[in-house]
């Protein structure tokens, strides 16, 4: 993450320098709109500019929340002396597998989409945002499909544990997946509205922080969950 | 500066009400807000407490001052159906709302006193300022943590409103207890409880997030890790284990609002669920939690105990590593809650030394705190006198934490009176005081202004005395099997011989109450009396007594400090004055006398 930053040019020293402040040292370049609020170079040792650790911070909470659930799915999966339970839906394995090649495609596209942004080069940035989000949305569509015959089949929240656990841990997930692609969507948005320069990737790399996430939770999630 | 600027600087300076006092980005007035939402939720969670000793003092009598009110009133209450004939029917407290009041009173110290005032209201407010930065590296993610903390307490309000009363499961909430309606007769009470805790939950996450990153990034030039004052160390370890904890409380609600709403069964055994899952879900959450009650509080007696003791803190490295440990090993003794619950009676073993082994950095901290003491001239100002009751109470409290922590001992005390007066050793005689400690010492940074001290003193004087008078019996009265959670102890006829203790708690308990309003005379006085500014009252040595009084017009120092040495110089042999501010450069000789 710091190296995309090196080739960022420094911004402007803040609007609104403290009265007799000297000026900032601008070994770390600001983000954002520096007016009024905090200089955010004054650190003595920046290893990690503050938006980025601020995200990385969020998602150690969300990291805990998954602890959380897959804690709790733990418990009863290694509870029972059968899982799944008997007379209980299979869970699509197959589809899911190619549901999850998928997703870690996505991935891919992003780290594209952060070098293209790197590089400067917006017509490949543009691509490979909206093919992350596309593929996002495959992702979610293809569950959606998978969901709606599972709950044909019988599987529902309140069928059972399996059922139960099944929707929650995956349910999570998936709604992690919707605020990511919407902020994707968002982001490819302003992109072809050109009102995001290339010099200013902060939003970009938080968004790609939140989508390696979200990527990097579902393997687990289906190893866990889908195969016995 | 040219035109343009200058009238920018002019209307920045005066953004209005709404963004100065409402939805104000400063660091500063965040703090004052969760200290305003913090006391008026103490007066509430007090209020309950004292409903739940008059009941415990003399069952099933009417309340004071209810036979004020007429029959005829009560009738019509009773008819419409109003949340007051419900709670207590009659001027009565009943035993269904008996539940409600003791949930309440321990939901709202926790979530809506001690975490605003200790983290919210002293994070908020110091961070930034000792660390020497501008303000949060988040401020507009630190107004949307008070607002979502304000919305959390609101939702968690009306669940008094609501038919069926507030949540009266216990603020641990045990399934499935509190996850099916029939057993406790509460449904959109405990409904709200849920998701009042998810939002609180939310809001101190923004606020964790936005701590930690501003001690790591925001840190003053010279400001190292080992230069940080002690209380920002522990509202760093705070914020990590809240970051680390909370989620999972999260986790733990959203299943338990499933099994009360959508029909899943988690917690529920009948539908293959596991009752105990909650209980381990929410004491993982749970014993954290504690170290996020004393932790700052902690750090707060770190700071005020040199100050007036005009000595370094006794092992300052030995202390920060202390409070490392604890919050690292509060993350591996969960079970020592449960050695009843019907766990594996193994696992006892080792949640048993985990817990014991706290004791280790818990002493070493209190030992550190004497020996700073040790032969110092001491200043018995009010925040010195709270801290030094601060010291002796963690001392008893963390006593009988022994008892309980230990399984075997722990089987005989559990859930008895003796749960009651430890626990509230700690976040009263700790928490608390650790907060009015706080308070007296930084009002007049906060408000301009230093509290009336012989007030202060009587206050101090008032609150010690009567709070060991309520909570010391408790430990008899625990030892005699007194329940932690009982409608009428008249019921057991073994309990008889003790209803003159729990009589003697509940006059004390009042008169603890009643010494409360000297605090709240010599808060309103200091609000409303002039303002001096002066700079630095108590001549100590941390970068928010440096920063220009008020304030400059943006962020906190005039010119960003730079940091010299740490914060704990005080009485340096060959120093001509007996402090030395940490963004003072000390001539050649002293400073290398300071560093070491």
């Amino acid at each position: 993450m710091t190296s995309l930053l090196k080739d960022q040019p420094p911004r402007a020293a803040p609007a609104q320098p403290l009265p007799g402040a000297p000026p900032p040292p601008g070994r770390r370049p600001g983000w954002g709109d520096d007016e009024g609020g905090p200089r955010r170079d004054d650190s003595p040792m920046p290893g990690m500019a503050t938006a980025q650790l601020g995200m990385l911070m969020f998602l150690a909470a969300e990291g805990m929340l998954f602890a959380g659930f897959i804690g709790a799915f733990l418990v009863f999966r290694f509870g029972n002396a059968s899982w799944p339970p008997p007379m209980q839906p299979r869970l699509p394995v197959a589809v899911t597998g190619v549901n999850t090649a998928i997703l870690l495609l996505s991935g891919y596209t992003m780290i594209r989409a952060l070098r293209a942004a790197a590089r400067r080069k917006p017509a490949q940035l543009r691509a490979s945002i909206i093919a992350t989000a596309l593929l996002g949305i495959l992702f979610l569509a293809v569950q959606g499909y998978e969901w709606v015959r599972l709950v044909s089949f019988g599987l529902t929240m309140a069928s059972g544990i399996y059922g139960a656990t099944f929707y929650t841990l995956i349910g999570t997930h998936g709604l992690h997946v919707v605020g990511a692609v919407t902020w994707l969507l968002i982001i490819s948005l302003l992109l072809a509205r050109s009102r995001f320069r290339p010099a200013r990737r902060l939003p970009l790399e938080l968004c790609g922080m939140y989508w390696f996430f979200v990527v990097g939770v579902w393997p687990l999630l289906y190893v866990l969950v889908y195969l016995h | 500066m040219n035109e343009t600027a200058a009238v920018a600087h002019a209307t920045h300076e005066s953004p209005g009400f709404v963004r100065t006092y409402l939805f104000s980005t400063d660091h500063k007035m965040i703090a004052k807000q969760f200290l305003w939402l913090g006391l008026i939720m103490m007066l509430l969670g007090g209020l309950l407490a004292l409903m739940v000793r008059w009941e415990l003092a003399w069952p099933e009598t009417q309340l004071p001052l209810m036979n004020l009110i007429s029959e005829k009133t009560w009738e019509a209450l009773n008819e419409s159906g109003s949340w007051i004939a419900r709670m207590i029917p009659n001027g009565f407290i009943s035993p269904e709302s008996y539940n409600s009041l003791f949930t309440m009173h321990a939901t709202i110290m926790v979530f809506l006193v001690v975490m605003p005032i200790l983290v919210g209201t002293f994070g908020n407010f110091l961070i930034p300022l000792q660390i020497g930065a501008p303000d949060m590296a988040f401020p507009v993610l630190n107004m949307l943590s008070f607002w979502t903390t304000a919305l959390g307490g609101l939702v968690m309000l009306a669940g008094f409103f609501v038919p069926g009363g507030h949540a009266a499961g216990g603020w641990t909430a045990y399934a499935p207890l509190s996850a099916q309606a029939i057993y406790t007769g509460v449904n959109w009470g405990q409904h709200l409880w849920l998701i009042s805790l998810f939002i609180l939950g939310v809001g101190s996450l923004m606020g964790s997030i936005n701590y930690i990153t501003t001690v790591i990034n925001m840190r003053a030039r010279g400001m190292t890790w080992f230069r940080m004052p002690l209380t920002i160390w522990s509202l760093f370890i705070t914020a990590v284990l809240l970051l680390f904890a909370l989620p999972v409380l999260q986790a733990a609600a959203v299943l338990l609002l499933f099994d009360r709403t959508l029909g899943t069964s988690f917690y529920l055994p009948a539908g293959g669920g596991e009752p105990l899952l909650w209980q381990h879900l929410f004491w993982f959450f749970g014993h954290p939690e504690v170290y996020v009650l004393i932790l700052p509080a902690m750090g707060i007696v770190c700071d005020i105990l040199p100050v007036f003791s005009r000595k370094p803190i006794f092992g300052y490295k030995a202390m920060a590593v202390a409070m490392i440990s604890i919050a690292f090993l509060g993350f591996i003794v969960w079970g020592h809650h449960m050695f009843i619950s019907g766990m594996n009676p193994s696992l006892a073993v080792g949640f048993s030394i985990t817990t014991i082994l706290i004791s280790v950095p818990a002493a070493l901290i209190t030992m550190n705190w004497i020996a700073t003491l040790f032969r110092a001239s001491i200043r018995f100002t009010t925040p010195m006198l709270f801290a030094l009751g601060v010291v002796s109470m963690f001392i008893i409290g963390g006593l009988s934490g022994i008892f309980l922590g230990l399984a075997p001992t722990d089987i005989f005390l559990h859930d008895t009176y003796f749960v009651v007066a430890h626990f509230h050793y700690i976040v009263f005689g700790f928490s608390i005081l650790g907060i009015f400690a706080g308070i007296y010492f930084w009002f007049p940074k906060m408000f301009g202004r230093k509290l009336n001290e012989t007030l202060g003193k009587i206050h101090f004087l008032a609150t010690f005395i009567t709070f060991n008078l309520v909570f010391f019996p408790m430990h008899m009265l625990g030892i005699g099997g007194h329940m932690r959670r009982i409608y009428n102890p008249l019921q057991y006829p073994f309990l008889e011989p003790l209803q003159p203790m729990n009589v003697f708690i509940t006059v004390s308990a009042f008169l603890l109450g009643a010494s409360q309003i000297l605090f709240m005379i010599n808060f309103f006085w200091g609000l409303a009396g002039k303002k001096t500014w002066e700079q630095n009252p108590w001549e100590a040595n941390t970068l928010e007594w440096t920063a220009a009084p008020p304030r400059p017009p943006h962020g906190n120092f005039l010119t960003p400090p730079i940091v010299h040495h740490g914060p704990y110089v005080y009485s340096l042999p060959g120093s001509t004055q007996d402090w030395a501010p940490q963004n003072e450069e000390l001539p050649g000789k002293l400073a290398r006398a300071a560093a070491g």
